[in-house]
Parts: C-alpha cells; sequence; structure tokens
C-alpha cells in the first residue's frame, strides 16, 4: 500500500453518483488520499452544472443515473470533453461494456479518459493511482475490456504474438514503459522493443510518440 | 378410426353395442333435468323481481334474467363434450372456448357493459328460454317412447307372470294379454321397438346437441376474434415478463450491488490502516476477497437477467458484448442503423446468447459468426459456427423455449445441423425500425 501522502498532487474532483451510500464512500476515500471533492452531486444535470461552476481539476462518474438509469452519466462526460477539450474524466460502470469504452475514448483525443468496473474501487490504492493517472492526461481501460477484447482475436490482432498482447493489455491498463517491465519481470528495454514491434503491426505511423499507445488501445476498441 | 360424434356412431353397425346410444339417452334425461331446474329458477326470478319491483329491489332482479343464459350455456358445453360435440377436446382450455370476449377492464361495469353488447349474451338466453319451456318436455317425451314404451312390451311376459296372474294383462293401457303366447309376440316387438327407439333417441340427442351448438358455442368471426385476443394477451404477458426482469436487474443494482460496492471499498479503506503483516491484514484481505469474489458474481447474474448494453445500445453493441463473452471466438456483422422496438431485441439477443452457449457447450468448433440485418420488414439473424453438427432443438436445449418466444412475435427460428456440420441457426422477426431514442442529457 502507498502511502497517501506521498507524491500525489491534491485534486480537485467533482463526483457524479446517484447512490447515497457510495457518494459517500467515495468521497471518503478520495479525501483519505489528499484530494478534494469539490461538488457530489446524484444526477446527469446536477453534474454538468457542478462541473461549469466549479472547473474541476478530474471528474469521476457513474455510468448509469436518474432520471433515466440509462448512460446518462456517460453522456454527460462525452458532453464535459466537448465542451472542456482536455478536462480528465473516470468514468465508473456497473459492467464491461465495450461500447461505453469506445465512445468515451473517441471523446476529445482519448487521453485523460479512464473507464473502470465499479468494483475496483474497493482495491482503493489502484483506483486512486487510475484517477491521478487520468488527472495527468493518461487512459486508463478496465483490465475486464482488456481480456474480453483480447479473447476475440480479431485482425490486426492476430498479427501479434502472445507476449506483445500480454505487454498491450498492461498498456491499455495505463501503465508506464517501467511499470510493465516490472509486471512481465523483463528489463525496460525489452518492454520498449515488444511496444515498437507492436506499434508497427498495428501500422501506427512513428510520429507523435505519447499517443501512439493510446491509438494502440483504440485499435482494440474499433471493430 | 372410433367415432367422435353422435352422428358418426349412428352410421356405424355397432351403434346398438356401444356406449353412444346410453350417452345419448343420458344427454335427453340431463336435459329434462336442467329445463325443469331452468324453468323452475326462470320463473322464481321473474316471479321475486315482479314482486320486489315495487320496493325497487326487484328491478336489478328482473334485470338478472338478461344473464340467466350464461349459467345455462356454462353447463350446455360441457354437457355438449359427453356427445363428442364441444368445442374442443375435454379437459383443455378449448373445452372451455365461450363466445365471449374479456372484458377491457376489471370490475363490474366494464363486464356489464361488454356482455350487454354481445349477441352472444342473447342467443344464450334464447337457449335458456328454449331449454326451460319447450325442448325439455319433447325430451321427456322422446324418451318416453323411445324406451319406456318398448321396455313395458318387453316386460310383458313377467308382467302377466306376476300382477297378471297369468290370466289377463292391459299393456300400455291399450292392448290387452289373455296369454304367455301373445306377451312373448309382443316382447319380441318390444325388442324390436327398443332397438329403433334406441336409434330414435340417438338422432334426437344428435338434433338436440346441433341446436345448442348454434346457440352457445362461438361463431367463425367469434372463434377468430377469440383467438386474435389470445394472441394480444399472449404479447402482453412476454411483455409483463420482460418489464418483470428488468425490474429484478434494476433493484439488484441500486440495492445488493451498490451495497458491495460500499463494503469492498470499505475494507479496502480498513486494510490501508491495519498493521502489515499482521494477523488482521491477513484477515481483511480474505474478507476482502470474499467480497470482491460476491460482486463480480452479482455481476454476472445481473447481466444474466437483462444486460443493460441492450437497453442503452441495441441489439447490435449487446451481440457484440456476448460475442466477446463467448470462449469461442465469434465474428459479428450485424448491421442495425436503428433500434427495434424492445421486446424483438431483447428475443433476438436471447437467441443468439443461447445459441453461443449452445456453439461453446457441444458444438467443438473453432470458430463461430453472427450475421444479422433489417431487410424488408423483418429481422434476421443467423449464427453459424464450424462444429461437429448433429444439434437437435428439439431434445432439452434452451432453444425450444425461445423458439416459443420468437413466435409470440410472429417470427420463426429454424435449426439446421446435418452431422459432421456446420450449423446454422436462423431467426426471423417482422418488426419496423425506430428511430434512436434521444439523448436525455442532449
Amino acid at each position: 500500500m502507498r502511502d497517501a501522502a506521498h507524491g500525489r498532487r491534491p485534486l480537485r474532483v467533482v463526483l457524479a453518483e446517484d447512490g447515497v451510500l457510495l457518494r459517500d464512500g467515495l468521497t471518503a476515500l478520495l479525501e483519505r488520499f489528499g484530494h478534494r471533492v469539490v461538488a457530489a452531486v446524484g444526477d446527469a444535470p446536477a453534474l454538468l452544472d457542478a462541473v461549469r461552476a466549479h472547473d474541476p481539476d478530474v471528474v469521476v462518474t457513474d455510468v448509469r443515473m436518474p432520471p433515466g438509469f440509462t448512460d446518462e452519466g456517460l453522456h454527460a462526460a462525452v458532453r464535459l470533453r466537448g465542451e472542456r477539450p482536455g478536462l480528465p474524466v473516470l468514468v465508473l460502470s456497473q459492467y464491461v461494456q465495450r461500447a461505453y469504452a469506445a465512445e468515451l475514448l473517441d471523446s476529445g483525443d482519448g487521453t485523460g479518459v479512464g473507464y473502470l468496473l465499479k468494483d475496483r474501487v474497493g482495491q482503493v490504492a489502484e483506483f486512486v493511482d487510475a484517477l491521478d493517472e487520468v488527472a495527468a492526461g493518461g487512459t486508463v481501460v478496465d483490465p475486464e475490456v482488456v481480456r474480453q477484447l483480447l479473447r476475440r482475436r480479431r485482425d490486426p490482432l492476430e498479427r501479434l504474438t502472445p507476449r506483445e498482447r500480454e505487454v498491450l493489455a498492461l498498456v491499455a491498463e495505463g501503465r508506464s514503459n517501467g511499470a510493465v517491465a516490472r509486471a512481465l519481470v523483463v528489463s525496460e528495454a525489452a518492454v520498449g522493443k515488444h511496444i515498437g514491434s507492436i506499434l508497427t503491426k498495428l501500422d501506427l505511423p512513428p510520429a507523435q510518440d505519447v499517443h501512439r499507445r493510446v491509438l494502440a488501445v483504440l485499435a482494440y476498441l474499433r471493430e | 378410426m372410433r367415432p367422435r360424434t353422435v352422428w358418426q356412431a349412428l352410421a356405424r353397425p355397432d351403434y346398438l353395442l356401444s356406449s353412444w346410444p346410453w350417452r345419448a339417452v343420458g344427454h335427453l334425461l340431463t336435459g329434462v333435468v336442467l329445463g325443469v331446474v331452468v324453468l323452475a329458477g326462470l320463473v322464481g326470478l321473474v316471479a321475486a323481481g315482479g314482486l320486489l319491483a315495487v320496493v325497487l329491489v326487484g328491478l336489478p332482479l328482473l334485470g338478472l334474467t338478461a344473464f340467466a343464459g350464461l349459467p345455462v350455456a356454462a353447463v350446455e358445453r360441457w354437457r355438449l363434450g359427453w356427445l363428442g360435440e364441444g368445442p374442443g377436446p375435454a379437459g383443455t382450455d378449448a373445452a372451455r372456448l365461450t363466445a365471449h370476449a374479456d372484458p377491457p377492464a376489471p370490475g363490474l361495469r366494464s363486464w356489464l357493459g361488454i356482455r350487454l353488447r354481445e349477441a352472444a349474451t342473447w342467443r344464450e338466453l334464447g337457449h335458456a328460454l328454449l331449454t326451460g319451456f319447450l325442448l325439455w318436455p319433447v325430451e321427456a317425451l322422446v324418451v318416453t317412447v323411445a324406451l319406456v314404451c318398448p321396455g313395458a312390451l318387453v316386460a310383458t311376459p313377467l308382467l302377466l307372470a306376476t300382477a297378471g296372474e297369468g290370466r289377463e294383462l292391459k299393456v300400455l293401457k291399450a292392448v290387452t294379454v289373455t296369454g304367455q303366447a301373445q306377451a312373448c309376440a309382443l316382447a319380441a316387438l318390444g325388442l324390436v321397438a327398443l332397438a329403433a327407439g334406441l336409434y330414435g333417441v340417438g338422432v334426437a340427442a344428435g338434433a338436440r346437441a346441433g341446436l345448442t351448438r348454434l346457440l352457445v358455442l362461438p361463431r367463425a368471426g367469434e372463434a377468430e376474434a377469440r383467438v386474435r385476443e389470445l394472441a394480444r394477451s399472449r404479447v402482453r404477458l412476454v411483455e409483463a415478463f420482460e418489464a418483470e426482469r428488468r425490474r429484478i436487474e434494476r433493484d439488484l443494482h441500486d440495492g445488493a450491488q451498490q451495497r458491495l460496492v460500499a463494503l469492498s471499498m470499505a475494507l479496502g479503506l480498513a486494510r490501508l490502516d491495519a498493521p502489515p503483516d499482521g494477523p488482521l491484514a491477513a484477515q481483511l484481505a480474505r474478507a476482502h476477497a470474499q467480497a470482491d469474489a460476491a460482486l463480480a458474481e452479482l455481476r454476472e447474474l445481473i447481466h444474466g437477467i437483462h444486460p443493460q448494453v441492450l437497453a442503452d445500445y441495441g441489439l447490435a453493441a449487446a451481440v457484440a458484448d456476448a460475442a466477446d463473452r463467448s470462449p469461442v471466438p465469434v465474428a459479428t456483422e450485424v448491421d442495425l442503423p436503428e433500434r427495434l422496438p424492445a421486446a424483438v431485441e431483447a428475443a433476438a439477443y436471447f437467441v443468439v446468447r443461447e445459441a453461443l452457449a449452445n456453439v461453446a457447450r457441444h458444438s467443438g468448433a473453432r470458430r463461430a459468426r453472427v450475421r444479422g440485418a433489417h431487410r424488408h420488414g423483418r429481422l434476421v439473424l443467423e449464427v453459424e459456427d464450424d462444429g461437429r453438427g448433429g444439434a437437435d432443438p428439439a431434445t432439452g436445449s434452451g432453444l425450444t423455449g425461445l423458439g416459443d418466444r420468437v413466435s409470440v412475435l410472429d417470427g420463426r427460428l429454424a435449426v439446421t445441423s446435418p452431422p459432421g456440420g456446420p450449423t446454422l441457426l436462423r431467426v426471423e422477426i417482422p418488426c419496423a425500425t425506430q428511430p434512436t431514442a434521444d439523448d436525455p442529457c442532449a
């Protein structure tokens, strides 16, 4: 467990979650790690208003909220990213739905977004890490989404070796090269070589190095 | 082939030896009893109503006579069944098929309104009046002439020996018999008359049943209206079933799932505060793992009841999601730019899911493919695999129930699976496309 006080930039968070129990729990959790919840709301229109009023560093929202209890939170998040390019948004979903993740990652340039299963908030340290990653402009996709996508083995993913798929799965979860190297117990140079090979096989041009990682993830999420 | 109605039985040489003459006799005798009861009931109702009319209480009683035909008709439908003339096979729903429609709403007012407007109500009242005032004396007469008189003739030798003390007897108050030779001749005549009488009874019962059918069974147009109503109620049943699934899904999502997430979060925070490497940390870690496992199971359960992606994104996304979850790689080509009615989407989705589950379980396939499109007013979906084939949709698979569900929507489900494969499942449902629902946030 990483200490709450170490190396974290305190973030101003707008939280949208319709369950009171969870809203209070998440507020307590975020504040335990030194962040400040500037507004905690229970539906999508209130989320739009809160973001306009508070201009937060990052938004955390549930997919399903009143009034329709379908995907209002997701649509509000996409809309906010249209209004404020670069606004980091972390979306929590009760289920893994590729369609949700794809819609979210298509908003803006695919950076500063996260899509996680709601269950993950139980892994508090990992959850807060993911929030930091998103707030810093990273892309975080739930491991479950990645697992489902890898199972499909569609082109062009068929061209990847099993090891390269493993690497891509970890990159899609928002890990840095160093973290991938630690997870697979290989050198960072080896990871860099794998990533280079992945990017080539996925026909991603060698410009804009940072965004290519994101594009590689997006390659999974599109047909 | 066994005769199914009294008319078929009458045409056969073994009519007299079968049970049909006695069924006919039973029909006429119960008809007499019914007629007497109806007569007494109608007279009593009208008399009581007339007497009480002065204090106004009688007026509703008089009004009630308008519906007197309904219970009589119900008894008649049951009696018709005995003669094989009922609306359907005994013991089935069809045997209770009436000419009446179901009231559109609960309550007495709605029931009265629909019954008073129906021709069947008045036909059945006419039938009750015929039964009570005209038919039962005729039936009694037929039974007397056809059975009692020949019976008396047959019994002549016996009666002569006992009541007539062997010397003289007046038979049927008409013929005087003075010796056993005459008596035996009369008995022989009686047997012939009895046989003829039983045929007569059969004809009378058949005619009576025919008249009853005409008055109390649904007519062609009414039967079609009933079938349409039954089809509509089946659709309503499926819709109610679907709404109930959604409600259960929502309740689990808003209740148990939220609490479990909160519990997992509380355990996660507690683990941060517990001294590392102590016994408490280990126990908390176990409890946390249990809570997460329960959450994962609940998530799968809720997804199985009614997937949220189907409601939010429609059939194409839900099929892609089902394909994602399949252990056998599935390629999907579902081209549906517009949403379909919810009942159609749900039926089609559950068919695809069941088909993919069968592919994974039984087919031994390495690949499967789902194709779908909306063409010429029909949704057409195909699930194909490269497995060993030989699948029989009739044996135990969940597809039978899904076939019923598709047929409620006037659709068709067909499976071709020759031994050696490939297996192709095709579902077609007629439906109109619907414009995509507006974004509530926009």
